[in-house]
């Protein structure tokens, strides 16, 4: 039964959950549209935010956006670091198509395994005032779970945005995945850029794993569950286009919660994955993709 | 002078063969008294059940030691010989093979879960052994064989048992219910539980408003909360794992879900992740359980076992009530000792008839197994989330907090019904 204030319910929720897929991708919006790096080890990052979040809310009652704000630094560090020890090992050696995809995978089950050694195997969330609260407007409700997600996941895309199209290392990054070769005539130096960029990536993740633990219980294995989807999203919007991973989150969020609607939610992910195999048979390079 | 070394190797040589034979076991009588009895099984150490699993060996690592202290079996050393399943049914039939034929285990018990088990029966099946189950849901229904015993206490007719527990409960209310809606993972368990319960649907005349089942790795259960509310149904029948059912909980409060009856068959309810952190958000939620520290349920043994499980369970990262399958795990190991002491044997035939014809003290109460090899009488309850105030844990050691319904036997107190009156 298709009623009004049900249609408009199903698609605030799919904004609200589309805001949330896009924090999760932007990291994999970098990673792989801008720097050509198959990074599949985010998800495992964003987990990793989210035990963050979990550890500074159980000891110390830290808001979980307070704490993925405050760890932003931290895991920019952590990505510099990474991609300094990618580059020296495949990149320079133009090694890294298989090895490195090895490489991150081997990172993937490297922090998986350490989370399950530190926190063990049971699910873990946060306590928060807002969680399982909500509002009204008009006839739509809004929870605060979700909207928190949301606005954050907006506000970093923006964020993202802008530095991206308005700063010297923002355009440099955009120049970067265009022609590198390019960039390096104008005394610009591509590892110095992709090392920001890559540092940048993963610096999203703690943001995007707290708001992951936000919305519901979390165990270390559950990043295998993430990937797919946040793929999904950085293919749908075009390979680096950070505005397009918006949009593309936005459209799979309200598509999945439509048919999670009125159709059987058992339908809401194959629904979002024909509406990617469609947008890709009509642009291949994605929405926005060049 | 020289000693001639050919008159005095032969004698070395012989030396080193008797000590090398001592040394390994292989001289009969020798060391065959204290050989231990070997008991084999793969765990779900690592993977999605690794919750469980771990928490599972912790309880059987503690009957071991039980076991032990009092002098062991037959007065053999027990020892429990276990390798990580992964929570992958792939890698079963692998290890009960080994330690069937590698390790030369004298016994094997399951693993934890239908899926984990179900790999392990043609094995077992084949070499006619005894085989107690840990947790399977309705895993002997087809193959019918003698030697598997279940000790979750699903009843005679696991799933039609275990899901009539909630909609019998809620037949008996006034008013009576009408309409229900029933939701599930699109997995193993929620399937063969919503099977089982439209046919208890259609037994008790409830009219279904809403049957669904959603894709295990569901980020937003708002929709699918709403979908259900438009239908307005009297009862709603969830029967999912963890991370769902705290995403259930939480878009029903956040939606406004009012049915008369919440909850049937939500795992992860039972742990104490969940309960500490959905805390007043349980209130009016009836889901199943096991067993919980209602005094109806106050089994000899209990309370030792779950102290001495709990003082470990912390530092492993498990549930630190370990009220759902700990005890059971320590149970199941109970019934197989018992049996191989009252046999005085390690005889595979002997131990199966010993199990089916008695009925075993357990610190999960008294265990009966049928002929199917499911608990003679189900024994599955029916708990209401009652009076939660706050998220600390300690409340959900005592009495009072989850209040058994069903069955009549070891009711500890009354249903608030409908729904809505508890969450005031």
């Amino acid at each position: 039964m298709i009623t009004l204030d049900l249609f408009l319910n199903a698609v605030t929720a799919g904004i609200l959950l589309g805001g949330f897929y896009a924090a999760v991708s932007l990291g994999i919006a970098i990673a792989f549209g801008l720097l050509d790096i198959v990074n599949i080890a985010h998800p495992v990052f964003v987990m990793l935010g989210s035990y963050v979040a979990y550890t500074m809310n159980l000891r110390f009652g830290l808001d979980p956006i307070l704490t993925g704000l405050l760890f932003t630094p931290v895991f920019y560090g952590l990505g510099v670091l990474l991609y300094r020890i990618y580059y020296a090992s495949f990149e320079r050696k133009g090694a890294e198509a298989l090895r490195g995809l090895v490489f991150f995978f081997g990172i993937l089950f490297i922090v998986e395994v350490s989370l399950l050694l530190a926190f063990g195997v049971d699910y873990r969330m946060i306590e928060a005032s807002y969680v399982g609260r909500s509002f009204h407007i008009g006839p739509v409700g809004i929870a605060f779970r979700l909207l928190v997600p949301c606005v954050v996941g907006v506000a970093l895309t923006g964020a993202l945005y802008l530095f991206l199209s308005r700063t010297f290392y923002g355009r440099a990054i955009q120049a970067v995945a265009q022609d590198s070769f390019a960039l390096r005539l104008m005394g610009a130096n591509p590892f110095k850029v992709k090392d920001v960029a890559f540092g940048l990536a993963i610096g999203t993740a703690a943001l995007a794993g707290a708001l992951l633990i936000m919305i519901g219980p979390v165990e270390p294995a559950m990043n295998r569950e993430y990937i797919g989807r946040v793929f999904a999203v950085a293919v749908l919007g075009g390979m680096g286009s950070i505005g397009g991973t918006l949009v593309a989150a936005l459209i799979l969020g309200v598509a999945e919660s439509l048919t999670s609607t009125f159709y059987g939610p058992s339908w809401g992910v194959a629904v979002s994955f024909g509406v990617l195999l469609l947008a890709l048979a009509v642009r291949p390079s994605g929405l926005f993709g060049r | 002078m020289r000693r001639n070394p050919r008159r005095t190797r032969p004698w070395a040589v012989i030396s080193l063969l008797i000590v090398a034979l001592a040394f390994s076991g292989a001289w009969p009588g020798a060391a065959g008294a204290a050989d231990p009895i070997k008991i084999g099984f793969g765990m779900a150490l690592t993977g999605g059940l690794a919750a469980n699993g771990k928490a599972a060996l912790i309880a059987m690592q503690l009957w071991e030691a039980d076991i032990n202290k009092k002098g062991g079996l037959l007065g053999r050393p027990v020892q429990l010989v276990y390798y990580d399943d992964q929570t992958k049914g792939a890698t079963v039939p692998g290890i009960y093979t080994k330690l069937l034929d590698v390790d030369k285990v004298h016994f094997v018990v399951s693993g934890y879960g239908t899926n984990l088990i179900a790999p392990a029966m043609p094995i077992v099946m084949e070499r006619k052994l005894v085989f107690p189950g840990l947790f399977g849901l309705a895993n002997n229904e087809k193959a019918n064989y003698a030697g598997y015993f279940q000790i979750m206490p699903a009843g005679p007719r696991p799933a039609l048992d275990w899901t009539a527990t909630f909609l019998d409960l809620a037949a008996r209310q006034n008013p009576k219910p009408q309409t229900i809606a029933i939701v599930g993972a699109d997995a193993e368990y929620p399937h063969n539980a919503m099977e089982a319960a439209r046919e208890n649907i259609k037994r008790l005349g409830f009219k279904t408003v809403y049957d669904s089942t959603y894709p295990p790795n569901t980020v937003d259960f708002t929709p699918i909360v709403r979908a259900i509310k438009a239908t307005n149904p009297d009862l709603v029948g969830v029967y999912s794992y963890p991370p769902d059912s705290a995403g259930m909980v939480l878009a029903a409060h956040e939606v406004g879900l009012r049915p008369k009856m919440f909850g049937a068959g939500m795992v992860g309810l039972q742990f104490a992740a969940l309960l500490t952190k959905l805390g007043p958000k349980l209130n009016g939620i009836v889901n199943f359980d096991v067993w919980v520290p209602e005094p109806t349920l106050r089994f000899a043994g209990i309370e030792d076992f779950l102290k001495r499980y709990q003082a470990q369970a912390e530092k492993a990262g498990v549930d630190p009530l370990g009220h759902y399958l700990p005890p059971f795990a320590y149970a199941y190991l109970q019934v197989l000792g018992q049996a191989v002491e009252a046999t005085k044997s390690v005889d595979q035939q002997k131990v199966i008839d010993y199990v089916h014809k008695n009925e075993f003290d357990t610190i999960v109460g008294k265990v009966k197994f049928g002929a199917n090899g499911e608990w003679t009488t189900s024994r599955m309850l029916q708990v209401q989330f009652q009076g939660i105030e706050t998220t600390d844990i300690a409340q959900f050691h005592k009495a009072g907090k989850r209040v058994v319904l069903w069955p009549e036997q070891y009711k500890s107190g009354s249903i608030i019904y409908p729904y809505e009156k508890a969450l005031k």
